[in-house]
């Protein structure tokens, strides 16, 4: 593996994962982060649907980061995102039907989700094609793991299951509103605290829920005239 | 066809309420986080989401039914969609420059935001999902819009409190934001059975 004889390309695929992790740390994707955590497999489902989608646009908008012309680069990025969107769209619900059910409107949805389009404008367009390669896996992972942990606190608090099996206690003793959509602000909410906690602040969080999102400079300038 | 006024009336109310698009569905979030710092520009944010999803509607739902299904192409849902809501924001953009520049300066800004925004291509394609007829999917985009900016105006309220309230150190800023927003959206669980029962069929 490449990763493992340079250790700047080590970083770059550890970075998604803990330091520059997307939903808690960029506090990217935050709607699909709350939608499809009620259940750990719709969330690894999406996890991974996102992360196919965040490796192959980033990669191709690497490999095209010297033709795309400055002015119209974020319509383009669209336009690849959303090629690679429908492609996994299609794969989904070809050979996973339930899946594909369960997640509903938020799979078409991965094209506006902003991790994807944030590491194409901070990541893939300035990097060479494999570094943007392995920001996109680490990004993917940091991504699906985030889901998985949002998901196994709200499934077997909320629901007293894990994966659908039924976990011994929590499934006598559960909290259903944590399954609902407040306890998706809610986790979502103390999880981003904990990590404030255990990093002591070193690792700063964007404070509007906008991160590295391309239209942070407008929600700034927002900020600024008001 | 004759419009079914009750029918809409029940649309509109369900979007607002029970299914609204910020506290239901999760749609919208980072607007719902990043502009509702202040009521002004929360109003600003929401009337520009209620313009674009009718105008998005009112462009998508032809051509899914008359272009794409007619010739099997419902593969290409994704990409034109959020192709023609992109090129939309822009021409609306545009023409509010040229000939609007009053509206253009309260409502211009937050333009661009809307392209990426998921509650304008979420409610597009749901209404395509849902089967709504075109009378039906402009209702549900009317009340999907209306929903955002209820949300927006309450959570701008919140907001203004818990600014300046006194959080431990690590919930402070977006933390305590999300939480919040949490109750908020607890207080929307109350209305899931009301709309049903008044306005139901």
């Amino acid at each position: 593996m490449k990763a493992n004889n340079a250790p700047s390309k080590l970083s770059i695929l550890t970075n998604g994962i803990i330091k520059e992790n997307p939903v808690l740390v960029l506090v990217l994707g935050t709607c699909p982060t709350l939608a499809t955590t009620t259940s750990v497999s719709t969330a690894i489902g999406m996890g991974i649907a996102a992360a196919i989608v965040l490796i192959c646009s980033n990669i191709l908008i690497s490999l095209l980061r010297k033709i795309i012309p400055d002015s119209v680069r974020i319509p383009c990025y669209i336009v690849v995102i959303a090629g690679f969107v429908s492609v996994v769209q299609m794969l989904v619900q070809a050979y996973f039907q339930d899946l594909y059910n369960a997640l509903g409107v938020y799979l078409p949805l991965i094209v506006v989700n902003c991790i994807i389009l944030g590491r194409a404008e901070m990541f893939a367009s300035k990097h060479t094609v494999g570094e943007s390669a392995l920001d996109g896996i680490g990004m993917g992972i940091g991504f699906t793991l985030t889901l998985l942990v949002m998901s196994t606190i709200r499934e077997v608090l909320g629901s007293g299951t894990f994966a659908g099996i039924s976990v011994p206690f929590f499934s006598s003793y559960n909290i259903p509103i944590l399954t609902q959509t407040p306890g998706g602000f809610f986790v979502f909410g103390c999880l981003i605290a904990l990590v404030a906690r255990i990093t002591h602040g070193k690792v700063k969080h964007a404070a509007t829920g906008c991160g590295n999102c391309p239209n942070a400079a407008v929600c700034g300038k927002i900020g600024k005239e008001a | 066809m004759e419009l079914d006024w009750g029918n809409l009336l029940f649309i509109i109310m369900s979007a607002v309420f029970v299914n609204n698009y910020v506290l239901q569905r999760f749609l919208g979030i980072c607007p719902f986080l990043g502009v509702s710092k202040k009521l002004d520009q929360a109003t600003g944010m929401s009337i520009a989401v209620i313009f674009v999803m009718l105008l998005a509607t009112a462009v998508t739902w032809p051509i899914q039914t008359f272009l794409l299904t007619p010739n099997n192409m419902d593969y290409l849902q994704t990409i034109v969609f959020i192709l023609v809501i992109a090129a939309l924001v822009q021409l609306v953009e545009i023409i509010l420059k040229r000939y609007i520049p009053a509206l253009y300066k309260s409502l211009g800004i937050y333009l661009p935001l809307i392209t990426t925004n998921c509650a304008v291509l979420g409610v597009t394609v749901l209404n395509i999902t849902e089967g709504y007829n075109f009378a039906q999917s402009m209702a549900n985009s009317f009340g999907s819009g209306l929903g955002f900016f209820l949300a927006m105006v309450i959570f701008a309220g919140v907001r203004m409190r818990t600014e300046t309230c006194d959080a431990p150190d690590s919930f402070k800023g977006l933390p305590i934001t999300l939480v919040s927003a949490a109750i908020v959206a607890a207080s929307f669980n109350g209305f899931a059975g009301v709309v049903e029962t008044l306005f139901g069929n």
